[in-house]
């Protein structure tokens, strides 16, 4: 029984080590951005690597933003998460009610149609898009970066939404119909509002998903005023490749909100994926 | 009476069936505009000549002709094929490594989970930026720290050699989502076989062969195929860290395609490359799914 004990304590310390190495080597590369970002031109290329920077520069953050208006593109990016967010959460939620909690013939044709859309990759329907765009008149407005949220095109959220609304019990809403609810009352004031939880996971993700975009907003946008924070940091790297800790001071200001975001919502990140990726 | 409830039912019915594509119509409208009818109209675009200007010109299968002399679709293909193929066997085998060890209950497992995660969410241009510095070849920390270790230090994204592999570390390194799919799935297996396994006297290595893995096959199954579609769609972090260089050792498929619709303007040329990009994913997944019978355990049937 005691060497039992023995070789868990040993097996224990085993997956310890494993797992900090594993742990740091990941870490280093982000430790590394932002010990650059703090430092002073003649100390960043060196040999060996200087990790405290003496004298810690925190000009280097005002300094960038310089070079590239990081509050305009901010407010760009923003304004295009909350507008996917509105339009997911709406559409996606309408969807998934119809197809979890109203019987009617046809409804598997719709999933069919949802996991074909969730394996197509993008570049096959990218050229078509387009020219659609280009024939209404939208190449160089927001317009294709969030007309689509409201027409539930990023199917996945449905699926996720359509999961957990399969475990809202019945009897609620065969109760509220005896009460003479209609069905759209009855998503709108009773499922909901009861799937706070949910629907928070899939604004977050899909906040993610549109905060780091880059292939979309390259393709629709060429004026620089109109950039996303992708676009403009993607500019800024070709014009000032050569100072890096100006150029690793912007990657941490674009970093450091995701990071902040993360650790707060840990959970809900981790129950969004495994329920997606599992159950879907 | 019975007459009276027949027609209710099919009043219920009838109102069911209203309903349900009331509530399902922005996607039907979405689905119409934004895949079904691009998806179509990109096959047929690739039948013919044409640009922003003008409109497309029907020229049979010369796109698909043009193709097979093409060096450079030749080299994105090879490209893309060494990519993903080394970062699905290298990458899955990290991933499954790691949600193993993550699965052990010790202490600070959730940070450890934090952390492996972590770089997943992490805007891709930016992560492009940072690695061309993390894995710049005298300055940059990898090489540092190699030369500390006393092992050859390359010149990554320099080395037409070692260009693409450092997108393969660049990929597991952002992977966290798949771990913790993997995670998942490990969490899934019931404790009692590993307990009654240990009354036989199996070792952890046995243990890991015929339980956890047959029962994690489903699991794996669905990562491959996850990095399989993303790892044929590999962009963003190619065109801000090499653009396709030193030599086009990098230019992958979707960084080929990409310049050929929006630098070079030839739609028709563009979504027949879609097209084959489409046929190779969509053979590739259903090559993965037919031969799952054999190497998957979905639960003995009752």
């Amino acid at each position: 029984m005691r060497s039992k004990r023995k070789s868990q304590i040993i097996r224990a310390g085993v997956v310890y080590i494993f797992l900090a190495v594993g742990a740091v080597t990941f870490l280093i590369p982000l430790a590394w951005m932002f010990v650059t970002s703090l430092k002073i031109p003649t100390q960043i290329f060196t040999f060996p690597p200087i990790w405290i920077p003496n004298p810690v520069r925190w000009e280097n953050y005002p300094e960038a933003l310089m070079f590239i208006p990081f509050a305009k593109y901010l407010f760009n990016t923003l304004y295009l998460c909350i507008m996917n967010v509105v339009g997911t959460i709406l559409s996606c939620s309408l969807v998934a009610y119809g197809l979890s909690r109203i019987r009617w013939p046809g409804r598997n044709i719709v999933f069919i149609a949802i996991i074909s859309i969730i394996i197509l990759p993008y570049q096959v329907i990218m050229i078509p898009l387009y020219i659609i765009y280009q024939h209404v008149g939208w190449l160089g407005t927001y317009k294709p970066l969030w007309v689509p949220a409201f027409l539930a095109a990023r199917a996945f959220y449905i699926f996720l939404l359509h999961q957990f609304f399969m475990n809202i019990p019945h009897s609620i809403s065969d109760a509220a119909k005896i009460d003479g609810c209609s069905e759209f009352s009855i998503y709108w004031r009773i499922v909901f509002p009861l799937s706070k939880a949910a629907l928070f996971t899939v604004g977050l993700l899909q906040f993610l998903e549109i905060w780091n975009d880059f292939l979309r907003p390259l393709i629709y946008i060429s004026e620089d005023s109109m950039f996303t924070l992708s676009l403009g940091l993607s500019g800024f790297q070709g014009a000032h490749h050569t100072a890096v800790n100006l150029l690793m001071a912007v990657s941490s200001m674009m970093t450091i909100p995701i990071i902040v975001i993360f650790f707060f919502t840990q959970r809900t990140f981790v129950e969004g994926i495994t329920l997606t990726g599992l159950k879907g | 009476m019975k007459l009276k409830k027949k027609s209710q039912s099919k009043r219920i019915e009838r109102a069911n069936l209203r309903n349900g594509l009331l509530f399902v119509s922005p996607f039907l409208i979405g689905f119409a505009v934004i895949y079904l009818y691009p998806f179509a109209a990109s096959l047929y675009y690739s039948f013919t000549t044409y640009s922003v200007i003008g409109e497309p010109k029907w020229v049979g299968f010369l796109n698909y002709k043009l193709l097979l002399d093409d060096s450079l679709f030749r080299i994105s293909l090879f490209n893309t094929f060494y990519y993903v193929g080394v970062f699905i066997s290298l990458g899955l085998a990290a991933d499954i490594i790691i949600a193993a060890l993550l699965n052990v209950s010790i202490k600070f497992r959730s940070t450890f989970r934090a952390i492996y995660f972590l770089p997943s969410v992490i805007t891709p241009v930016a992560m492009g930026i940072l690695w061309v510095w993390v894995l710049n070849p005298h300055y940059g920390i990898v090489n540092n720290v190699l030369e500390f270790l006393k092992m050859p230090a390359p010149n990554w994204l320099g080395d037409p050699k070692w260009s693409k592999f450092s997108f393969v570390i660049l990929g597991i390194w952002s992977s966290g989502r798949m771990i913790i799919i993997l995670l998942a799935g490990f969490q899934g297996i019931p404790k009692q076989l590993y307990e009654v396994a240990e009354l036989d006297g199996t070792t952890w290595v046995h243990n890991f062969i015929y339980i956890t893995l047959p029962l994690l096959s489903p699991v794996i199954l669905f990562v491959l195929i996850l990095d399989l579609i993303l790892g044929f769609q590999l962009f963003t972090q190619v065109y801000v860290m090499t653009d396709g260089g030193p030599a086009n050792t990098t230019l992958f498929y979707a960084l080929y395609l990409y310049r050929s619709a929006f630098s070079y303007f030839k739609f028709g040329y563009a979504s027949a490359l879609a097209w084959i990009l489409f046929v190779i994913v969509l053979l590739f997944t259903l090559a993965i799914f037919k031969t799952s019978a054999r190497w998957i355990y979905y639960g003995r049937e009752e």
